[in-house]
C-alpha cells in the first residue's frame, strides 16, 4: 500500500517515573495503519501494548512521559499537540474501546444519555435530536429493543451488551481510527465472535482504520491483516498475518505461536516461552530485550537492534532471525 | 472406570425479583398469597458422573450456571434438590456451613479463577497453603512447615517465595499458590475454575503441564471449568456443555469438538478463533439467551437463538439422548451425525 497511512507512529519512546526507578516502557516503537486496514498489536501482558495506545491517545498516566517519537495523524503530530488540539481529535477522529466495558462506562448515567453526550460533543447533533440519534446508534450495534435499553444503566446489561454500547460511543462520531484495547477479554467466545464481526463490519462501512490490541494470537490471526508483535516495549516483528504465521522470523514470535494452544496436537507438544520479561527499570537494558530469554543469542546481540526487512512489509528486529521457510519467494524484491 | 463423583438431578434455584432480602417473604405473609416468588433456575436437573482419574471439562457461556454448579459440587452453597455422591458418601445432606468442618471437606478442593483475588491479600503464600492444613489436618509446627514446603516444591513454587504476599508474586506464581493450597490436603477431586484465564499464553502452558503432571502423580480427578475450548480440548478426556442451567451435550472431548451434535456446541466450536484457518462461513448466534427466571419447562432453552428452531422445539424440551458415547439434548441431533 502506497497511500499515506491514517496513523503512523515513528520511534515512540515512553518512560514512567516510579518510586523504584524509571521504567523504560517503550523504546523506538514504530508502526503504521492505513485506511480501512485492521492491524493487531500482540504480546504478553507488560509488553507495552496498552501503553502504546494510551500514548497515542494522550491519556498516559501522569507518571508517564513521552521521550521520543512522533505519532502522525494526517499532518498533526499527536505527541506534540496541546490539550486543546487533542480534545478536537479524540472522539472525533480517533476513538478507543477499552478492555472492561463495565468499568469504562459511567455507572450512574443511562447508556442512551452517554451516547447522546458524545453525539452532542463530537458529532454536531443538537440536544433535541441526540436522544433519538442515540437510540439509532444502539440499534446499529445490534441491541434489541433499543428504546428501552437506552434508559438502562450499565449494571443492568450483560458484558456483551455493555461492549456494544462502548462500540456505539466510540463510533458515534464516525472516527478515522479506532483503537480497540482487548475489546473481548472477559466475554464468551460466542459473544466475542459477534462483537468482532460487528467491529469489522462497521470499520468496513465507515472505511475506518482499526488497531486491535490483544494477547490472543489466534484472535489476531483471524481478524487482522497485519500483526505487530511487541516484547518488553519493543516491536520485535511486523508482518502480514499469513506471512507471520507461515514464516515467523523473530524467535519470540515463533515461541509465542508454539505456546498457543490451538496449534498443538497435545499438551506435551505445547512449548512455553522460557524466562520472563526483563525488569524494565534497569538503566542499562541490553539493546535486544529478548536476548536474555533467547536461544539464538549471538555476540551481535549486544549491538543496537537492526530493522531487517524479511519480506514484503515484513520487518524483524533481530540479528539472528530464524531462517525463512524453503517455499518462500525472494525477499529482496520487496525492498 | 469406577465413578468417583455422581451428580444426579441437581437443582439449584435462587429467588429473584423479590426486592431487598426478606421483603418479598414479608409481603407474602401479609397478603396471604401463594408461595410464588419467581425463581432463577441456575442449575436445572443436572446429572453426570466423573470417573476416577478422569478429567472432565465443563464449558458454556457466562450465566449458564457453570459456576453455580461448581459451587454446589464443592459444597460451598446448598442445592435445592438432587444428590451429590463422592464415592459412596452422600454430600448434599449436610448444609454448606456444617460441611466446611466435615471430614469429607478435604476430598473435594477447588482452584479459583484468579489466585490474586481469591487468596487473602494479608496471608503470605505460606499462610495461604497452610490454612487448609491447619483447619482440616490439624497440622502444627514442624509437620505443618514440612508439608507446606513439600507441596510448594511439587507445584514448582520456590521455597524462598513462601514468605511473600500475593501482590509480590507474578501471575504464574500466584496460580501455583492457588494450586498448592488446593492439593495440600490431598483431595480426590480437584475442581478448577478457569485456572489459567488470567495468565499469558506463555505461562498458561506451564501451568497446564503442571496440572497434568500432578494429576498423574496423585491420581486425582479433575473437573475443569473453562470457556477456552482449545485448552479444554488439550486437557480433558470428556466434556460437558452447559446452556442456561442444562447440560446440552456430553461426550469424549475430541469427538465433541470434531463433530458437535448440538447446535449450541456447534456455534461454540465455530466461534473459537483458530491460528491457521480463517474460516468465514461461521455459525453466529444472534440475540441474548432467554431469561433463566421461571423458564417454560416445555420449551427448549436454546429456542430463539438456535438457527434450527422449529415448532417441536417450542412445545417439548428435548431430553438428553445417547449416541454412542455421547449424550445430546436436541430433537434433531441425528441430522448432525457425521455420515459413516
Amino acid at each position: 500500500m502506497n497511500v499515506t497511512p491514517v496513523l503512523s507512529v515513528e520511534g515512540l519512546g515512553v518512560e514512567f517515573r516510579t518510586r523504584s526507578g524509571i521504567v523504560h516502557a517503550l523504546e523506538n516503537v514504530s508502526f503504521a495503519v492505513g485506511k480501512s486496514e485492521t492491524i493487531a498489536i500482540v504480546g504478553e501482558s507488560g509488553s507495552g501494548k496498552s501503553v502504546t495506545a494510551y500514548a497515542v491517545m494522550g491519556i498516559l498516566d501522569p507518571a508517564g512521559r513521552v521521550t521520543a517519537g512522533r505519532a502522525m495523524l494526517g499532518d498533526l503530530d499527536l505527541l506534540a499537540s496541546d490539550r486543546g488540539e487533542l480534545a478536537g481529535v479524540r472522539g472525533r477522529k480517533i476513538a478507543m474501546i477499552f478492555q472492561n466495558p463495565r468499568t469504562a462506562l459511567n455507572p450512574i448515567r443511562p447508556v442512551g444519555r452517554q451516547i447522546a453526550d458524545v453525539l452532542i460533543r463530537h458529532a454536531g447533533v443538537t440536544h433535541r435530536a441526540a436522544p433519538a440519534a442515540a437510540v439509532e446508534m444502539l440499534r446499529e450495534v445490534g441491541i434489541t429493543d433499543p428504546v428501552r435499553r437506552a434508559k438502562s444503566y450499565p449494571f443492568e446489561m450483560s458484558g456483551g451488551m455493555c461492549q456494544r454500547v462502548m462500540i456505539a460511543i466510540a463510533l458515534a462520531a464516525k472516527p478515522l481510527l479506532l483503537i480497540a484495547d482487548e475489546p473481548t477479554t472477559g466475554l464468551d467466545v460466542t459473544t466475542q465472535a459477534v462483537i468482532m464481526d460487528l467491529i469489522g463490519e462497521l470499520a468496513a462501512q465507515f472505511g475506518m482504520a482499526t488497531i486491535f490490541i490483544t494477547h490472543d494470537l489466534a484472535l489476531a490471526a483471524q481478524r487482522a491483516a497485519r500483526i505487530v508483535v511487541m516484547h518488553a516495549g519493543h516491536v520485535v516483528e511486523t508482518a502480514p498475518t499469513k506471512e507471520l504465521f507461515a514464516n515467523p522470523r523473530h524467535p519470540y514470535t515463533a515461541e509465542l505461536i508454539a505456546a498457543t494452544p490451538d496449534a498443538a496436537i497435545s499438551l506435551e507438544a505445547l512449548a512455553s516461552v522460557p524466562g520472563s520479561l526483563p525488569d524494565l527499570r534497569c538503566a542499562d537494558l541490553p539493546p535486544c530485550r529478548y536476548s536474555e530469554r533467547c536461544s539464538r543469542k549471538t555476540e551481535h546481540c549486544a549491538k543496537p537492534l537492526p530493522q531487517t526487512r524479511a519480506g514484503d512489509r515484513h520487518v524483524v528486529a533481530c540479528w539472528n532471525p530464524l531462517p525463512k521457510q524453503p517455499i518462500g519467494v525472494s525477499s529482496a524484491s520487496a525492498a | 472406570m469406577t465413578d468417583l463423583l455422581q451428580v444426579s438431578d441437581v437443582l439449584k434455584l435462587f429467588p429473584a425479583g423479590g426486592g431487598p432480602a426478606g421483603w418479598a417473604h414479608f409481603k407474602r405473609r401479609f397478603s396471604g398469597g401463594p408461595d410464588s416468588l419467581p425463581q432463577v433456575h441456575a442449575v436445572d436437573h443436572v446429572s453426570f458422573a466423573i470417573g476416577k482419574g478422569e478429567t472432565v471439562g465443563l464449558v458454556g457461556e457466562s450465566g449458564c450456571g457453570k459456576s453455580t454448579l461448581v459451587r454446589a459440587l464443592t459444597r460451598l452453597i446448598d442445592i435445592s434438590d438432587g444428590s451429590i455422591k463422592l464415592a459412596d458418601r452422600e454430600l448434599s445432606r449436610k448444609t454448606a456451613r456444617v460441611f466446611a468442618r466435615d471430614r469429607d471437606r478435604a476430598r473435594i478442593q477447588m482452584v479459583f479463577q484468579d489466585a490474586g483475588e481469591s487468596v487473602n491479600p494479608r496471608f503470605t503464600a505460606f499462610d495461604a497453603i497452610a490454612d487448609p492444613l491447619r483447619r482440616l489436618r490439624k497440622l502444627r509446627g514442624k509437620a505443618l512447615r514440612d508439608r507446606v514446603e513439600t507441596v510448594a516444591r511439587q507445584c514448582g513454587l520456590p521455597i524462598e517465595l513462601l514468605l511473600r504476599y500475593p501482590h509480590q508474586l507474578s501471575g504464574g506464581q500466584r496460580a501455583r499458590v492457588g494450586i498448592a493450597r488446593a492439593i495440600a490436603v490431598e483431595p480426590e477431586l480437584l475442581v478448577l475454575d478457569e485456572p489459567t484465564a488470567a495468565l499469558d499464553v506463555s505461562v498458561q502452558v506451564v501451568i497446564l503441564q503442571l496440572l497434568q503432571r500432578l494429576k498423574h502423580e496423585f491420581g486425582m480427578s479433575y473437573l475443569f471449568v473453562s470457556h477456552d475450548l482449545s485448552v479444554v480440548r488439550l486437557l480433558c478426556d470428556r466434556v460437558l456443555v452447559m446452556y442456561l442451567g442444562k447440560i446440552v451435550e456430553t461426550g469424549p472431548a475430541a469427538e465433541v469438538f470434531a463433530h458437535p451434535l448440538h447446535p449450541y456446541t456447534q456455534a461454540l466450536v465455530a466461534a473459537v478463533p483458530r491460528l491457521h484457518d480463517r474460516t468465514d462461513g461461521r455459525l453466529l448466534l444472534s440475540g441474548e439467551p432467554m431469561s433463566p427466571i421461571d423458564p417454560d419447562p416445555n420449551v427448549c432453552r436454546f429456542y430463539g437463538r438456535c438457527p434450527r428452531g422449529t415448532e417441536a422445539c417450542e412445545t417439548a424440551m428435548p431430553a438428553l439422548r445417547g449416541f454412542d458415547k455421547r449424550l445430546v439434548a436436541c430433537h434433531f441431533a441425528e441430522d448432525y451425525l457425521p455420515r459413516a
